[in-house]
């Protein structure tokens, strides 16, 4: 994705958004809701044209050659609470599966989807009697039946119980291995760290980072004592009591950061702030900041 | 964990194969929905029975020779525009045609396949009516070749003014709006009394309506007259009208 712009309106929409996701790789996008995703994945797979910018999947323009592209990509929207599911509600789950495998040439058995993704007890049932785990896991299979080159998940794992996810996270795992590009949409971080090759940030539609997992975390400047306490507390107090060059900052609530840098003294002080003013650190680790750090930290507070 | 074969293996189906799937499909969640059965098989045959046995209204007779064009015509226009209109209306309101528009099914295709769902639906319910008017006395005569050309044209015509309706308003007010638009020509569309009660200037006006066309043209043709070329002008212009409409201003989201 090459400048890729897209404004709905002066708020809403994306601008000059770019990044690259190859074959055999997880590429995660990330941002809070309303950042952009799903717009940059919709132009991706051709449901929406960019205003401006350059789109390519597997070399061809989703809107133009449209025909071409949609045998190699497979689609998981977002489940959300609009309804809009993408499934018949009165169809049952073997049928919709019957059905998209009919449209494509090599399409895997809908037996073994049925079982890996352990729908088989519901397989009689209606979609729209399923739980939400159960709708998840049945447009997952929907978006890998054809066997796709590209395969556009939007949290794939949203509502998913902890065996669900495992099996989803191993599918995904799968998908790579056998040279798949992945492009993942998720609020969940840990998903991302755990499965994402590259990591693309959006925020209020622009790109404000991008990178492996890895890459973004290992900044030493963003290296930090990390604790978790009651919210609120007075930081200007607790900077007073930091070592020179040392300053702490409430990342949202109850989760404290104390930076730039991190050393024994560093670590005292804390502590001993902490015990004198009856304070219970959490979680105080003084490894690198998380994904979930380089997050908050480079998107825009909560509005909307 | 069993392991899928995910290598990438892309490619579109063989078209045929997709079509028969979704029209299967289509199919299947018409005759699956009980409203849509009330509405395509149910209404059609209550109003039959009543009009034809009770002296409700006050028709030429025999009653049921009268009554089977204006049925029949109703029962294409609950499955072809009414019941199409809300199905694909809250199809679309579900993301079911967004989603279907990223698979290898074109439009044309997933279109083929609502039409030829249409027409079995048609085909069951004329074959209903048909045995029920039989069994009543109904005695018709014209040429069957013109009758179902003209039921196919309706069908086309009801067709895609219930694809505009229901790619350019929202579900509710495609459900609202269809339902409205079939008891309005229930009652004007010349079904159970004939459009003569009404005074010229206002006849001519309800023949002008796609329902009016139609009844009035079976209903010559199964009378043995012949479908008067207006009818056929006036179901091919609402036809060509609902095309282009549906075609510029349908939204499959």
């Amino acid at each position: 994705m090459n400048s890729l712009t897209r404004r709905y309106s002066p708020d809403a929409g994306i601008t000059d958004v770019s990044f690259e996701a190859p074959a055999g790789a997880v590429t995660a996008l990330l941002g809070r809701n309303g950042a952009g995703k799903t717009t940059t994945v919709e132009i991706c797979c051709g449901l929406r044209r960019a205003d401006s910018g350059d789109a390519r999947v597997l070399g061809l323009d989703p809107a133009r050659d449209a025909r071409t592209l949609r045998p190699k990509l497979g689609v998981m929207p977002q489940a959300g609470g609009s309804g809009a599911s993408g499934v018949y509600p009165s169809a049952r789950v073997e049928e919709v599966l019957a059905l998209y495998a009919a449209m494509y040439a090599q399409p895997l058995a809908v037996e073994d989807l049925l079982e890996i993704l352990d729908l088989q007890r519901v397989r009689r049932r209606a979609w729209r009697r399923l739980s939400g785990g159960e709708q998840q896991r049945v447009s997952l299979a929907l978006a890998l039946i054809g066997r796709p080159s590209v395969a556009f998940l939007d949290e794939p794992s949203a509502g998913l119980d902890v065996h669900a996810r495992q099996t989803t996270w191993e599918l995904v795992r799968q998908l790579r291995t056998a040279g798949v590009a992945i492009i993942l949409t998720t609020h969940d971080l840990a998903e991302a760290s755990v499965l994402a090759d590259h990591v693309v940030i959006i925020d209020e539609g622009r790109v404000v980072a991008a990178g492996s997992p890895s890459d973004l975390t290992k900044d030493a400047n963003t290296r930090g004592l990390r604790f978790d306490a009651t919210a609120g507390l007075p930081l200007e107090s607790l900077d007073a009591s930091l070592p020179d060059g040392a300053t702490a900052q409430e990342v949202r609530p109850g989760h404290y950061i104390v930076g730039p840098r991190v050393d024994p003294d560093v670590v005292a002080a804390v502590t001993a702030w902490c015990a004198q003013h009856g304070v219970m650190a959490d979680n105080l680790t003084t490894s690198g900041r998380s994904l979930e750090d380089v997050f908050l930290s480079l998107t825009a507070p909560e509005s909307g | 964990m069993t392991t899928l074969e995910l290598s990438p293996g892309p490619g579109a189906g063989r078209r045929h194969r997709a079509l028969v799937a979704q029209g299967r499909m289509e199919l299947r969640l018409v005759l699956r929905n009980g409203e849509q059965l009330l509405l395509t098989i149910v209404i059609p045959v209550a109003l039959l029975l009543l009009f034809a046995k009770a002296p409700v209204t006050d028709v030429p007779k025999p009653r049921v020779d009268f009554l089977m064009p204006g049925v029949l015509g109703l029962a294409v226009m609950s499955t072809a525009f009414t019941g199409q209109a809300i199905g694909t209306g809250f199809e679309r309101r579900y993301g079911v045609l967004r989603r279907l528009s990223t698979t290898p099914l074109s439009r044309a295709g997933l279109l083929g396949a609502k039409t030829t769902a249409v027409l079995i639906v048609e085909t069951l319910q004329a074959g209903v009516l048909c045995a029920i008017g039989a069994a009543l006395g109904w005695s018709p005569s014209g040429n069957p070749a013109v009758v179902i050309g003209l039921l196919v044209l309706a069908t086309a015509c009801f067709s895609t003014l219930g694809l505009l309706m229901a790619g350019t308003l929202r579900a509710e007010a495609t459900l609202a709006g269809a339902n409205l638009l079939y008891l309005v020509q229930l009652a004007l569309g010349g079904v159970a009394f004939p459009l003569s009660d009404f005074s010229t200037g206002v006849r001519h006006l309800l023949e002008l309506l796609p329902l009016g066309a139609l009844t009035a043209g079976l209903r010559a043709e199964l009378h043995g007259g012949g479908v008067p070329l207006h009818d056929w002008v006036t179901l091919a212009v609402w036809t060509g009208a609902g095309l282009f409409a549906a075609t510029r201003w349908f939204r499959w989201d």
